[in-house]
C-alpha cells in the first residue's frame, strides 16, 4: 500500500527548545496509527506540523509523494485533505451544529448549500448528533461537542483524519461516546492518525503504535509488540507508569 | 415666566429642534456605521499573520505603520480641532469647499474609525486561538476565517463598545457647530439667541439628546439579545427520521 503521508527528517524548535528531532515515519492508506508518549514528548506538535498549524523548522512532509513544505504548494488545498479534531473541540461558536459542518464545505470546497447539508447530515448521523443540528456549541456537553467536531472534519471528506488528544478534555463518563465513534470510523477503513492517552483504545483499534519520547520516535510497531513486548526500555517504563495509574 | 417660555419655545420652534435632531442623528448614524466599517477593515488588516520574510512582509509592515499613525493621530487630537483643520484647511489651502454635512460625516467617521479600530483589534484578540486554528485546519484562508468565523463573534462582542461610540457621537456632533453644521446644538443656540432664553432652549435640547441616546441604547440591547439567539434549542426528532442517511445517499446518487 502507498504512503499517504511520509515524514522525513522533520524537526521543530520553539526558540532554543528543540521539540522534534529528526522524525521519520509514514502513514499508509487505510491505516490507523496511534501516537503515545508522555506530556511534552512532542506528539501534538508532530500532529500540528503535519497540517502546518506549526511550521516545521526542517525536513520534509510528503503528501502522496509531493513535498507540501515547498513554497509554491497550495497549503489551503492540502489542509482540506486532512481532517483535524482538537483537544478543545474548537467548534465555531457563532454557528450551530449543522452550520459548523456546512460552512467549510460551502466556503472552501464551493459546494452548494443543499449538497453541503446533505453531506453534513450524513456525518452527523454517523456520530449520532443528528438530533442536535439546531444546537449552538455552548449548549452542548463536551462529548457532544467533540462528536460534532468529528462530523465537521469528516464533512470535508478528507483523506486522513488527525486526532489531537480528542478525549483529554472530556469528563470521564463522556470519553466512551467519543471513543465509540472513533472505533467505528477506524473499522470503516478511514486513514487515522491519533494522538492519545487512552492506552486501551490504542491497543484495540490501531494497526501500528508509535511511542514518542523527548522529541524522537523511540519505538514503533504493531500494538501487540508495543503493549505486550516492548523492545525499548523507555517504552516499558512509560507503559508501566501509565498503566499503573489506571 | 419660565414655564410659559418653555411652551412658547417648543410651539414656535419645534420644526427647528426636529431638523437639528435629524441632522444630529444623520451624522452620528452614518458616522458610526462608516467608522465601524473602517474599524473592522483595519482590525482585519492589522491581524494578518506576518510573513517571516520577503517583500510581502515589508509591505505589511508599512501598511501597519500607516494605520497606527492614523489611529494615534485621530485618537490623540480633539474632534473640534480636527473639524477646524479639515474644513477650513481644505477650503483655504486646497480650495476644496466641502458641503458642511458631508464634512461633518467625514470627520465623525474617521474619528470613530480610529477608536473602532482599537475596539475591533481587542475583539479579535479576545477570540480563542482555537477558532482560528479550526478554521485554518479545514482550509480557510485569512479573509475566509475572518468573515465566516471570527468577525461574527467579534461583532457580537464589540456591540456594547460600539453602542458607546454611537452615544458619544450623538453628543459630540455638537462640537461641529464650529463649522456651522445645523445640528441640534447649533439650532438650539440660534433659538436661544433669538429670544435670549438660554435655559429654556437648552433644556429642551437636553431632553431631545437624552431621548436619542436612550433610544439608541435600548435598540442596541435588543440587537444584542437577538444575536445571542434563543437560550434553548429544538431537538430534531420526526423530521429527521423521515430522511434517513440512506435516503440522502440515494438522492445524491440520482443527481
Amino acid at each position: 500500500m502507498e504512503n499517504v503521508i511520509e515524514i522525513q527528517h522533520l524537526s521543530k524548535s520553539f526558540g532554543a527548545n528543540e521539540v522534534l528531532k529528526d522524525i521519520n515515519f509514514s502513514v499508509k492508506k487505510g491505516e490507523v496509527v496511534c501516537i503515545i508518549g508522555s506530556s511534552g514528548s512532542g506528539k501534538s506538535t508532530l500532529l500540528r506540523c503535519i497540517n502546518l498549524l506549526e511550521r516545521p523548522s526542517g525536513g520534509k512532509i510528503l503528501y502522496n509523494g509531493e513535498n507540501i513544505l515547498d513554497e509554491k504548494h497550495d497549503i489551503f488545498k492540502y489542509r482540506t485533505k486532512l481532517g483535524m479534531v482538537f483537544q478543545q473541540f474548537n467548534l465555531f461558536e457563532n454557528h450551530n451544529a449543522l452550520s459548523n459542518c456546512v460552512v467549510g464545505q460551502m466556503k472552501v470546497l464551493g459546494r452548494s448549500r443543499e449538497e453541503a447539508e446533505e453531506v453534513a447530515l450524513k456525518f452527523l448521523k454517523v456520530v449520532g448528533m443528528e438530533q442536535y443540528i439546531n444546537a449552538r456549541p455552548k449548549q452542548l456537553s463536551g462529548g457532544q461537542k467533540q462528536r460534532v467536531a468529528i462530523a465537521r472534519a469528516l464533512s470535508m471528506e478528507p483523506d486522513v483524519m488527525l486526532f489531537d488528544e480528542p478525549t483529554s478534555a472530556l469528563d470521564p463518563e463522556m470519553v466512551g461516546e467519543v471513543l465509540k465513534v472513533m472505533k467505528e470510523l477506524a473499522q470503516s477503513g478511514l486513514t487515522m492518525l491519533i494522538v492519545t492517552h487512552e492506552m486501551g483504545f490504542a491497543k484495540e483499534v490501531s494497526d501500528r503504535v508509535v511511542f514518542m519520547d523527548k522529541g524522537v520516535i523511540a519505538e514503533e510497531g504493531p500494538p501487540e509488540q508495543i503493549f505486550n513486548n516492548p523492545k525499548e526500555e523507555r517504552t516499558r517504563e512509560f507503559l508501566k507508569r501509565v498503566l499503573n495509574q489506571m | 415666566m419660565t414655564y410659559e417660555w418653555l411652551v412658547r419655545i417648543i410651539t414656535n420652534y419645534w420644526p427647528m429642534f426636529i431638523r437639528g435632531a435629524g441632522v444630529t442623528l444623520l451624522i452620528s448614524i452614518i458616522g458610526t456605521i462608516i467608522g465601524a466599517i473602517i474599524g473592522l477593515l483595519i482590525g482585519v488588516i492589522r491581524t494578518i499573520p506576518m510573513p517571516e520574510r520577503g517583500p510581502k512582509r515589508v509591505f505589511l509592515k508599512f501598511v501597519n505603520f500607516l494605520l497606527s499613525a492614523y489611529i494615534e493621530f485621530f485618537r490623540g487630537t480633539p474632534m473640534i480641532v480636527q473639524a477646524m483643520v479639515i474644513f477650513y484647511g481644505s477650503a483655504l489651502v486646497f480650495n476644496v469647499y466641502m458641503d458642511r454635512i458631508l464634512a461633518a460625516i467625514f470627520i465623525v467617521s474617521i474619528n470613530t474609525g480610529a477608536y473602532m479600530a482599537e475596539i475591533v483589534r481587542g475583539g479579535i484578540i479576545s477570540i480563542d486561538k482555537g477558532q482560528f486554528e479550526a478554521a485554518q485546519a479545514i482550509g480557510m484562508n485569512h479573509p475566509q476565517t475572518m468573515l465566516n468565523v471570527v468577525l461574527p463573534q467579534v461583532i457580537r462582542n464589540i456591540l456594547p463598545a460600539t453602542g458607546n461610540e454611537f452615544v458619544i457621537n450623538i453628543k459630540d456632533t455638537s462640537v461641529l457647530n464650529v463649522i456651522s453644521v445645523t445640528e441640534l446644538f447649533f439650532q438650539t443656540k440660534s433659538i436661544a439667541g433669538n429670544n435670549y432664553r438660554y435655559f429654556e432652549a437648552f433644556f429642551v435640547a437636553s431632553i431631545i439628546y437624552f431621548v436619542m441616546t436612550f433610544t439608541v441604547t435600548r435598540i442596541l440591547r435588543y440587537i444584542e439579545r437577538r444575536l445571542d439567539g434563543p437560550d434553548s434549542y429544538i431537538m430534531i426528532d420526526n423530521q429527521m427520521q423521515v430522511e434517513r442517511p440512506e435516503d440522502a445517499l440515494r438522492k445524491k446518487g440520482q443527481n
